[in-house]
């Protein structure tokens, strides 16, 4: 290996091999992309929750400036389109499937949301297809919407679907009721708390974009979108939607601006830009605009919870029971019944003993924007559930909020460990990252601070958070027999040039991970190829064998092991290569960094040397193919399980109700880390969009009207740089013991941990856990003068 | 109906015959082929589209084409010269301050206009000068970090 391998491989924080053309502008964005004889789609869209379609007038629309069609529901329905899937099927508590009622890609009698799609236009720019969207007619008979769930369940509600009675999508249950119930009945103590996880939108800085374009001479189709997965998006186009062969369809997801789950999913407007792109043999390129993606990128979370805690005199956990219910949307999208079940409830053990769980859960369709996976994906909302439980449960029984988590950690003996909800954990040493977390924050010494801050007359609070991750769904036999309709398996395919450079070709998709320059690490670090040499191609169903993308932390865990494979293949051949050139037997020759030798002698053979051998196979094994590339595909054993400690320390103004994070402290395990500094970005990013939910956040609808009330960032309130404090961030390693790179994933754990942890933190200062998320300073102002606290404070 | 407008983008000349609606974002995007410069809202919220007209940092969604005729157009593809990143993006690059590198090119048009006008900010001034510019990837510790290695280089 040359010097410069060794400094780019496992473990290094390598500089981006991406960030060239994103730091110069030269990024290829979906909407960055022209082809030729392009025409543009732009969407009428309800502006109803809930309406009829009694009659569509286009006529005045058809003729103005530029307008080449005009398409309704009912152009689509002539074409026999299949509606939108759900990709996973929950069975709910009497075995049958849950309800997803039909998704048409443009609607055909009902709205069902603010923002459903009612016509497409078709013109030669963006502006004239907006102009004539505006010039069409549509006469509604306006109906009363439900946007809540708690009204959506009461009977008399309105029904969202015919065909889906009380609005319910599916009644779910996990766990074992009677040995819950048990405990229960055991307990010394049991805390109890109303729960809101308040509904986000995913907000990727790059708005979905797409362009559909249809080659008649090869009768191939290709699709440019803003996808986090091309293939299954390939597959659910072609399997699903239209009926068409695989091999004619081409999805290309190029650079992409964030996605945090909500580009996983197959959504309308492509799929109308690759319906309209076959039927007018015109390139046809849709781009959203923030308001556009407000009402219609799918969101996330929307819980109600009531939840229950157990303990024993000691505060020893002895049961948890929790009923949810859900918010669907308007339809059930791509993934979305798998969230508030499957990724939800078999995370409700945390990191404890807790020995008996069990988990209700509704799914409930109401008059708003589908919900689906972000960031986290049901894993917050359990670690939100477990985590504020735990915190009230040692506030109410007088003990230490760290001590009664160190009673109840599973022990790092413990591994494998079998929680009473289904999950084998891999490896963790919980209490380990609790200490550094504590020692981090100062822990200790808080009562001082709380006491000093109170002398100024601020309200200052400590709230912790150890939260546990499920990533690399696994193995598919597994995730199937739950209801997936998918494996979650990976491919990798290494292919070497005959000068010695390499293509890895992945089935995973960057959008920001960094998997250009830690896969290369990889690659680098197992063949001893230089990181320059090394080219990570993805995002494009053409160049890459299928793949299942990425999005619930799994690309290193389960593609990375992929890489590991195809490079363990290439090791293989190679050493064949090598001891043709050598002379001796392939069992003397032994391979280590980038090298080949016979053991006991000084012969060698670099790895470039074997690549360009295998090319130009002049002097070659007579038994063995040219070439020198291969492929492998990973399905893991198991899930990998990171975890991790964050704590919150905030102070309070009292008198404006204004809340400051005052300090910040993450302590996570990730198993082996290939680049620390793209790490610690990921926590960054999840801590903040965690912080965001906690404090700013939060989807509004008119209850009344159905009207999405917080429909741009004038209204939504993202988290900007004056909003967040810096993060002290910690690592701890337990290596995951079931895949070669002991890797377990870190995309989502800031924005599991945050939440819970500053929930806890403010509900520590306002002295109730009376308060739900955003924390905005209207509600915090409210609390305490309803409380009076700012007497109290003096 | 068109109109003609001519300004200097990133040192050359360049004369367009747009629809007078046309947005300055629009042009350099649409019309001269300028994609590096971003849209991510339609509300001059998140500061994508940042670029510098006559040096100092305009969100070109905010403005119309029209509007800059006769202008100097600085875009993130005039940044770099002869291949050498500029120091902001440099310190973009060490710091680990992109991730899907959308909000890239407006956040370091930004970030060069803060240090023009403040070549030795705080970090609080950092975090406060960069409220007009949203980045939902990296929460923003590592942005902060590069302004400040930026301004230090930009210092020189």
């Amino acid at each position: 290996m040359t010097n410069q391998a060794a400094n780019q491989g496992i473990g290094q924080a390598v500089r981006r091999k991406e960030d060239f053309r994103f730091l110069t502008g030269q990024g290829h964005y979906t909407d960055d992309i022209n082809r030729p004889g392009q025409l543009y789609a732009a969407f009428l869209r309800s502006p109803h929750a809930f309406a009829k379609i009694k009659s569509i007038d286009t006529t005045a629309a058809s003729k103005k400036p530029g307008v080449v069609a005009i398409y309704t529901g009912k152009d689509v329905a002539a074409d026999k389109v299949g509606g939108l899937i759900c990709g996973w099927t929950v069975k709910d508590k009497k075995g049958e499937p849950h309800k997803a009622p039909r998704h048409d890609i443009i609607a055909v009698e009902y709205v069902r949301h603010v923002g459903d799609q009612v016509a497409v236009v078709i013109a030669d720019t963006v502006a004239h297809a907006k102009d004539a969207v505006e010039a069409i007619q549509v006469d509604y008979e306006v109906l009363k919407p439900v946007v809540d769930v708690r009204e959506a369940v009461k009977p008399g509600a309105p029904q969202v679907h015919p065909d889906v009675p009380g609005n319910l999508c599916y009644d779910w249950e996990f766990g074992d009721k009677a040995a819950t119930e048990k405990a229960f009945a055991s307990a010394a103590h049991i805390t109890k708390l109303e729960l809101v996880n308040n509904r986000l939108s995913p907000n990727p800085m790059e708005p979905r974009s797409a362009i559909g374009e249809y080659d008649p001479g090869t009768d191939t189709t290709t699709v440019y979108t803003t996808s986090q997965n091309p293939h299954v998006l390939r597959l659910i186009l072609c399997a699903f939607v239209f009926g068409l062969p695989e091999h004619k369809v081409r999805v290309i997801a190029p650079d992409v601006g964030g996605g945090f789950g909500s580009k996983i999913f197959n959504y309308p407007e492509e799929t109308v830009c690759v319906w309209a792109a076959r039927k007018l043999k015109k390139p046809i390129k849709w781009t959203s605009d923030r308001t556009e993606a407000f009402l219609t990128d799918a969101h996330g979370r929307d819980h109600v919870t009531h939840a229950e805690l157990a303990l024993d005199k000691d505060g020893k956990f002895l049961g948890l029971r929790v009923d949810t219910m859900a918010n669907m949307g308007a339809y059930l999208s791509t993934f979305a019944s798998a969230v508030p079940t499957y990724l939800y409830a078999l995370l409700l053990a945390g990191q404890y003993t807790t020995p008996a769980i069990y988990a209700e859960v509704k799914a409930i369709f109401t008059n708003t924007t589908p919900v689906d996976a972000y960031r986290g994906a049901g894993r917050p909302e359990a670690t939100y559930v477990v985590e504020r439980l735990v915190e009230a449960a040692a506030r109410e029984m007088n003990i230490d909020p760290a001590e009664i988590r160190r009673r109840n950690f599973i022990p790092p003996t413990a591994f494998p460990y079998q929680t009473p909800v289904a999950c084998v954990y891999d490896s963790g040493n919980y209490a380990k990252a609790l200490d550094e977390a504590c020692r981090l924050a100062d822990y200790a010494n808080f009562p001082k601070r709380k006491a000093e801050a109170a002398r100024k007359g601020k309200l200052r609070g400590i709230g912790l958070c150890a939260y546990i991750e499920a990533c690399g769904l696994a193995p598919s036999s597994v995730v199937g027999s739950l209801g997936a309709g998918v494996g979650l398996w990976e491919s990798a395919q290494i292919r070497f040039n005959a000068t010695g450079t390499v293509f890895v070709y992945t089935g995973a998709h960057s959008h920001g991970q960094g998997h250009e320059t830690t896969f290369a690490q990889i690659v680098s670090d197992k063949l001893g190829v230089p990181l320059e040499n090394i080219e990570v191609v993805h995002g494009d169903t053409a160049q890459v064998p299928m793949g299942m993308g990425t999005y619930g932390s799994r690309s290193l865990a389960v593609g990375g092991s992929a890489i590991v494979r195809a490079a363990d293949k290439i090791i293989e051949k190679g050493k064949k290569i090598a001891a043709h050139l050598m002379e001796a037997s392939v069992d003397d020759v032994t391979y280590d960094k980038g090298v080949f030798s016979i053991k006991g002698t000084d012969k060698q053979v670099p790895m470039a040397q074997v690549a360009f051998t295998a090319y130009v196979p002049h002097n070659y094994p007579p038994d063995l193919e040219p070439g020198l590339e291969a492929s492998a595909f990973y399905d893991p054993s198991n899930f990998t399980f990171p975890a991790g400690v964050h704590i919150a320390e905030v102070e309070i103004d009292s008198d404006t109700g204004v809340t400051t994070i005052v300090n910040w402290v993450a302590v996570d395990d990730f198993g082996k880390v290939i680049n620390p500094m793209i790490v610690e970005g990921q926590v960054h990013g999840g801590i903040a969009q965690g912080i965001g939910q906690a404090l700013l956040e939060g989807v509004v609808y008119d209850q009344e009207s159905g009207q999405l009330l917080t429909a741009s960032f004038l209204d939504y309130c993202m988290p900007r740089a004056d909003n967040l404090p810096s993060y002290k961030i910690g690592m701890i390693e337990t290596p995951c013991p079931h895949n070669p790179l002991g890797v377990k994933g870190c995309g989502e754990a800031g924005a599991i941990a945050a939440p819970a942890a500053l929930m806890n933190a403010i509900t520590d200062a306002l002295g109730t856990e009376k308060i739900d998320m955003p924390a905005t300073p209207l509600k915090v102002w409210q609390v305490i003068q309803s409380h009076n606290f700012a007497a109290a404070a003096e | 109906m068109t109109i003609s407008v001519t300004m200097t983008v990133n040192g050359q000349s360049v004369t367009r015959e747009v629809e007078p609606r046309t947005l300055l974002v629009q042009f350099l995007r649409e019309h001269l082929g300028l994609t590096g410069t971003h849209i991510g809202c339609d509300t001059s919220q998140c500061g994508a589209c940042v670029v510098h007209v006559d040096g100092r940092s305009v969100k070109s969604c905010t403005i119309l084409a029209a509007q800059a005729q006769g202008a100097n157009v600085t875009t993130i593809e005039g940044l770099a010269a002869n291949g050498q990143l500029h120091p902001m993006q440099e310190a973009f690059r060490e710091h680990h301050a992109l991730q899907c590198g959308f909000c890239t090119p407006g956040m370091i048009m930004s970030a060069i206009d803060l240090v023009q006008r403040n070549p030795n900010p705080s970090e609080e001034t950092v975090r406060h000068e960069l409220e007009g510019n949203l980045c939902r990837c990296t929460g923003y510790h590592n942005i902060v970090k590069a302004v400040m290695a930026g301004a230090q280089a930009m210092r020189g």
